[in-house]
C-alpha cells in the first residue's frame, strides 16, 4: 500500500521548514533508518530518516523548496512493484485529520474553593497545660509520631550521636536506634534526594537541614522531585515527608546564614509550608506534618527554640493545616504574621493598646495552605491591615496577602495595606546594622498608626 | 579492581534468545513510531529516543526479579517497555492523552508505574541517582530483599549528586545497581571532551564500590553482568556499578541535528554492532529460528506498535478539571 511521507516537525517550535536536499531519488529502495532528506528547521539542518520500508514512488516537493508546512506530503512510498497512485487517489495524510488538536476555548475550570474560617480553639479550656520550649515540643512531636508509625525516620547532619546541632533530636537515637535516627555526611543535595526516594518507596522521612540556608543545595529535589511527582505521575506516587530545620536570621551569623525562605517555598504547588510561632504550634503542626501524605516544608527558628509556651497535656494533640489563630482580638487594625514575625506583631499590639489602638493579631501558622478566610474576615471588620515578616520585601508573603485583600475585600479597605518586612539588603554582620536590617516592633507600630490615621 | 570481561554464554536457549529479540524489537519499532508521531505534531516538547540502546534495558530486566525497582532519566521509553508497561499507555502519555500512564500530565520525560515498580522518568539530569538510592534505602529499611536499578548516562556521571550518592550508598550498604548507560555523547559533548577519567565505572573505587564495564550492544553480556550485580546487592554487600557501553543512533532529542559526529560513525555502529542484528544472527545461524519465524515476530510487534499508536490518537485529551487534580494527596498511597 502506498504511504505518504509528510513534512516532519523536527523541533518543539517548528511549523514549517525548507526541504534542503533529497538524499534519495524516485525508484530507490529505502528501509527503516535510511536518511532520506535534509530539512532545515527553525533551529538547524536535520537529517530525516525513513520509518517504513519501500520504494520511493514519487517526490512531491522539490529540494530547495522553502516554507513547507509541517504535515505536507513530500513524497510517496510504494511497495516493490506497486504503481504510484494518481495524485487525487493518494491516501489522505492521516495527520491532516489527526494533526495535534487545537485547544478548544477552555471553559472556566474553577480552582479549588477558598477556605472557610474556623475559630475553634486548639484545645479545650479544661485541658491541663504545661510550659514547654519550642525545642522540646518539636522533639516530643517527632518522638510521638515515631512511636506511632515505624515507617517514620529522621535523617540529617548531626541528628543522632551529636543529639542535633540545635538539640532538637535530643534522646531520639537512644529511644529509636541508629536504623531510624540517621547521621548523614555533609551532603544536602544527596541526602535530600535519598529522602525523597525513600518516600517514593513507602517510608515517611523527616529530613533535617541543619539550617534552611543549606537546603538551597537541595532545592532541586524539594521542588522538582518531591513537590511535582504526584502531579507528573497522575496521582500514582508522591513524597509523604517533612523537610525541617531552622530558617531565617539567628544572631550575628551574617548574610549566608540569615535568610527567610517562607516566600520561596510558599510559591510551590505540591508543597505544604508551615512556620510555627509557639511551642503548641510547633508540636501540633509537626505531628500533622509527619502524618500528611505530601511533602511539607517546616520552617523553624533558632531564636524561638528556647522560648517557652503553654502546651496542652494530651495523648495526641494536633493542629490542622490551613487554620490561622487569632492570638489577640481587636477592632482597629489587623496585623498578620507568622513564625518569629509574631514576636514583633505582638509587641507592637501591646504598645498600640497603650495608645488606645486595638490591633487584632493573626498568627497564620501555615503559609500553604493559607487561611485567607480568617484574614479577610478580620479585615472586613477592621478595614486596615499590616503584615509582618523578616523576609525581603520583593515577592514577600505580605505582598501576596495584600493582593488577596485587594482582590477580595477592596471595598472594605480604609487605607492601603502596609507590608513590614526585613530590609532589602543581605544580612550584615555588625550588631547595629543587623538590628536595622530586621523588621522591628516600632516599624509595625508606625505602620498601624499610619493605616489608622493616628 | 580489573573489569571482569563478560562473555556470551554459548548455550543460551532458543526461547531466551527469541524473548530478547522480541523485546528489543518492540523498543526499536515503538521508538521509530514515536519519532514518526513527533514529526506529525502528535507528540510535543522534548522526545528522547532509545534506538540503539535496547540491549541495555532488555539485558538488565532479564536479571531482575519481581518486585525489584527501576528509575531512570528522561530517555525512558525503553525502560518502561522492558519492565512490562503497556505500550498503549506509554504512547498515549507521549501524545498527552487521558489514557497515558500519567493521564497526559507527565509527558515523555515524566512517566511512572507503581504497579511495575517504575519510579520515573526524571527530567533533571542525575536527579534520579539519589532517588534510586532512596528507593533502595526504603527496601533495606523494610528488609524485603529487593534491588533498585538506577540508570543514568555518561553526561549525568559528571554531576556532583552522583558522587554524594555513591558515598552514602556504600556507607549504608544500599541494594542499588548503578547502571551508567554510556552512549558516548552527553547531548553533543563526547565523553572525551568532558573528562580526563573516561572509565566512568572506576570512579566508584574512590567510594569502595565495585563495578565493571559491559558490552552494551550484546544483550547476553548485559544480562550476565546484571546477574553479578544483583547477586552482590542481594547478598547485602551494598551497591554495584555497571558501565554499559552503548550507542544511540538518533539525536539527543528529536530536535538535535547531531553534527558532533559523522554519519559514517553512526552507520558503522549500525552495520557492525547492532544489538538486534546480533541476536538475529545467533537465532538464524544457530538454527533456533527461521526467516519466517522472525518475520512473524516482526509482524506481531508491528501490530502491537500500530495498536499503541492508534490508541494514542483516539484516547481523548484529559478533561479540563484534571488541571486541578493530583497536586495534593489526601491519603498515603498503598504500596503496589
Amino acid at each position: 500500500m502506498a504511504t505518504e511521507i509528510l513534512m516532519p516537525a523536527l523541533s518543539p517550535t517548528m511549523e514549517e521548514g525548507t526541504l534542503a536536499k533529497w538524499l534519495v531519488k524516485e525508484g530507490d529502495t529505502v528501509s527503516s533508518g535510511d536518511i532520506m532528506a535534509e530539512i532545515e528547521t527553525d533551529k538547524a539542518t536535520m537529517e530525516f530518516e525513513a520509518v517504513d520500508e519501500g520504494v520511493v514512488g514519487k517526490i512531491l516537493i522539490a529540494e530547495g523548496t522553502e516554507g513547507v508546512k509541517v504535515n505536507t506530503p513530500i513524497a510517496i512510498l510504494v511497495e516493490e512493484g506497486e504503481d504510484v497512485p494518481a495524485a487525487d487517489a493518494a491516501p489522505a495524510a492521516e495527520a491532516k485529520e489527526e494533526a495535534a488538536p487545537v485547544p478548544t476555548k477552555a471553559p472556566a475550570v474553577a480552582a479549588p474553593a477558598a477556605p472557610v474560617a474556623d475559630a475553634t480553639p486548639d484545645w479545650d479550656a479544661d485541658v491541663e497545660v504545661k510550659q514547654t520550649t519550642v525545642r522540646e515540643a518539636l522533639r516530643d512531636a517527632m518522638a510521638e509520631e515515631m512511636r506511632r508509625d515505624p515507617d517514620v525516620f529522621l535523617m540529617g547532619e548531626e541528628v543522632a550521636e551529636y543529639q542535633g546541632a540545635y538539640k532538637i533530636s535530643q534522646g531520639l537515637l537512644d529511644e529509636f536506634g541508629a536504623k531510624r535516627v540517621i547521621d548523614t555526611p555533609i551532603t544536602e543535595h544527596g541526602f535530600a534526594g535519598i529522602g525523597v526516594g525513600a518516600a517514593f518507596g513507602g517510608l515517611k522521612p523527616i529530613v533535617e537541614f541543619m539550617t534552611f540556608n543549606f537546603a538551597m543545595q537541595a532545592i532541586d529535589h524539594i521542588i522538582n522531585s518531591a513537590a511535582k511527582t504526584l502531579y507528573m505521575s497522575g496521582g500514582q506516587m508522591g513524597a509523604p515527608m517533612v523537610f525541617r530545620g531552622p530558617n531565617g536570621a539567628a544572631a550575628r551569623v551574617g548574610a549566608q546564614h540569615s535568610q527567610d525562605y517562607a516566600a520561596w517555598y510558599m510559591q510551590i504547588p505540591g508543597l505544604k509550608v508551615v512556620m510555627p510561632y509557639s511551642a503548641s504550634d510547633a508540636k501540633g503542626l509537626m505531628k500533622t506534618a509527619i502524618r500528611d501524605p505530601n511533602p511539607v516544608i517546616f520552617l523553624e527558628n533558632e531564636i524561638l527554640y528556647g522560648k517557652s509556651f503553654d502546651v496542652p497535656v494530651m495523648d495526641d494533640f494536633t493542629i490542622p493545616f490551613g487554620k490561622a489563630k487569632i492570638e489577640r482580638a481587636g477592632d482597629d487594625v489587623t496585623i498578620v504574621s507568622f513564625g518569629i514575625g509574631m514576636t514583633y506583631a505582638l509587641a507592637a499590639a501591646e504598645k498600640l493598646a497603650e495608645e488606645g489602638i486595638n490591633a487584632e493579631v493573626i498568627n497564620l501558622r501555615t503559609l500553604r495552605p493559607m487561611d485567607t478566610a480568617t484574614i479577610l474576615n478580620s479585615v472586613r471588620k477592621t478595614n486596615r491591615c499590616v503584615t509582618v515578616e523578616e523576609g525581603w520585601p520583593q515577592g514577600s508573603v505580605g505582598g501576596y496577602i495584600s493582593s488577596v485583600i485587594m482582590q477580595e475585600a477592596f471595598d472594605y479597605l480604609d487605607a492601603p495595606v502596609i507590608t513590614c518586612t526585613g530590609k532589602d539588603v543581605p544580612m550584615p554582620y555588625a550588631a547595629n546594622l543587623e538590628k536595622h536590617a530586621l523588621v522591628t516592633a516600632d516599624e509595625v507600630v508606625d505602620a498601624c498608626k499610619k493605616v489608622t490615621y493616628r | 579492581m580489573p573489569p571482569k570481561k563478560a562473555a556470551a554464554k554459548p548455550n543460551v536457549s532458543a526461547e531466551e534468545l527469541l524473548g530478547h529479540y522480541r523485546e528489543m524489537l518492540l523498543i526499536r519499532r515503538f521508538e521509530e513510531k514515536a519519532g514518526q508521531l513527533y514529526g506529525m505534531g502528535l507528540i510535543g516538547g522534548f522526545c528522547h529516543l532509545y534506538i540503539g540502546q535496547e540491549a541495555v534495558v532488555v539485558g538488565l530486566e532479564a536479571a531482575a526479579e519481581e518486585g525489584d525497582k527501576r528509575v531512570t532519566s528522561y530517555r525512558d521509553h525503553g525502560h518502561m517497555l522492558a519492565c512490562g508497561m503497556d505500550p498503549k499507555g506509554i504512547m498515549a502519555e507521549l501524545t498527552g492523552r487521558e489514557g497515558g500512564f500519567s493521564k497526559g500530565k507527565g509527558g515523555s520525560m515524566h512517566m511512572f508505574s507503581k504497579e511495575k515498580h517504575f519510579y520515573g522518568g526524571h527530567g533533571i539530569v542525575a536527579a534520579q541517582v539519589p532517588l534510586g538510592a532512596g528507593l533502595a534505602f526504603a527496601d533495606k529499611y523494610k528488609g524485603n530483599g529487593r534491588v533498585t536499578f538506577t540508570y543514568f548516562g555518561d553526561g549525568a556521571a559528571n554531576q556532583g549528586q552522583v558522587y554524594e550518592t555513591y558515598n552514602m550508598a556504600e556507607l549504608w550498604d544500599l541494594p542499588v545497581v548503578f547502571v551508567i548507560e554510556n552512549n558516548q555523547y552527553a547531548m553533543g559533548t563526547s565523553v572525551q571532551r568532558s573528562t580526563k577519567s573516561p572509565s566512568l565505572w572506576e570512579r566508584g573505587a574512590a567510594y569502595g564500590i565495585p563495578g565493571e564495564e559491559v558490552d552494551g550492544m550484546n544483550v547476553l553480556a548485559v544480562k550476565e553482568a546484571g546477574e553479578r550485580a544483583v547477586a552482590h546487592c542481594r547478598a547485602g554487600k551494598g551497591p554495584y556499578i555497571l558501565e554499559v557501553k552503548t550507542y544511540r543512533y538518533r539525536g539527543h532529542s528529536m530536535s538535535d541535528p547531531a553534527k558532533y559526529r559523522t554519519r559514517e560513525e553512526v552507520q558503522k555502529m549500525r552495520d557492525e554492532r547492532d544489538p538486534i542484528e546480533q541476536i538475529r544472527d545467533m537465532l538464524l545461524t544457530g538454527k533456533h529460528a527461521t526467516d519466517d519465524d522472525l518475520k512473524a515476530i516482526d509482524k506481531e510487534i508491528k501490530a502491537i506498535v500500530n495498536e499503541a499508536a492508534e490508541f494514542s490518537k483516539e484516547s481523548p485529551e484529559p478533561a479540563l478539571d484534571e488541571l486541578w487534580t493530583d497536586i495534593y494527596a489526601t491519603e498515603i498511597p498503598q504500596e503496589a
